[in-house]
């Protein structure tokens, strides 16, 4: 899994059948500093997440399938919490 | 899941025999500010996408599942097309 920012919101209207009520959001993977680390992706949210909010992702298909309830659904990323805090004691 | 954009089609003859009948489309991912991100990837399209329209692809074996029962031998999957994005 990985934390992310939730930066954006898309709307599909033609789309895949399983994608049917699942809300898409764009989230930007953050370091442990939260500096942006690569490119933003797609993920459908199945925790109910809203813009800026921080949230755990996990990038694999069948957890995010899961994630929306939809068994083989054509999904590899999927919003599974959201963040309250990130508590780092060691050192890198 | 990403973001792009359809920039062509590719036709292939000889090929799979569970490829057959499956639109292949040239996409180049996209940042969500519109840039273009990487290398662009050829992806199998199960929504009726044509070139120039913005769309969003899964990448693995997920790829295959709108072809299911069918397991296409595909790694990248159009399942959607944006009809727009906002950013927070």
């Amino acid at each position: 899994m990985q934390i992310a920012r939730v930066v954006g919101t898309l709307v599909s209207t033609r789309k895949h059948r399983k994608f049917e009520g699942a809300k898409l959001l764009l989230v930007q993977p953050l370091n442990p500093d939260d500096t942006p680390r690569g490119m933003a992706l797609l993920a459908v949210d199945g925790v109910g997440a809203g813009v800026d909010e921080k949230v755990l992702i996990v990038l694999e298909g069948r957890a995010a399938g899961e994630a929306i309830g939809q068994k083989g659904a054509p999904v590899d990323a999927a919003i599974v919490g959201i963040v309250d805090e990130v508590v780092i004691d060691g050192e890198l | 899941m990403n973001i792009g954009r359809v920039i062509g089609n590719v036709v292939v003859t000889r090929k799979d025999a569970n490829l057959l009948g499956v639109t292949l489309l040239l996409v180049q991912p996209l940042t969500p500010n519109r840039q273009p991100a990487g290398r662009t990837i050829v992806a199998a399209d199960s929504v009726g996408a044509g070139v120039g329209e913005e769309v969003f692809f899964v990448r693995g074996k997920e790829a295959s599942f709108p072809f299911y029962p069918v397991e296409t031998p595909v790694d990248a999957g159009i399942v959607g097309i944006v009809d727009h994005w906002d950013l927070g």
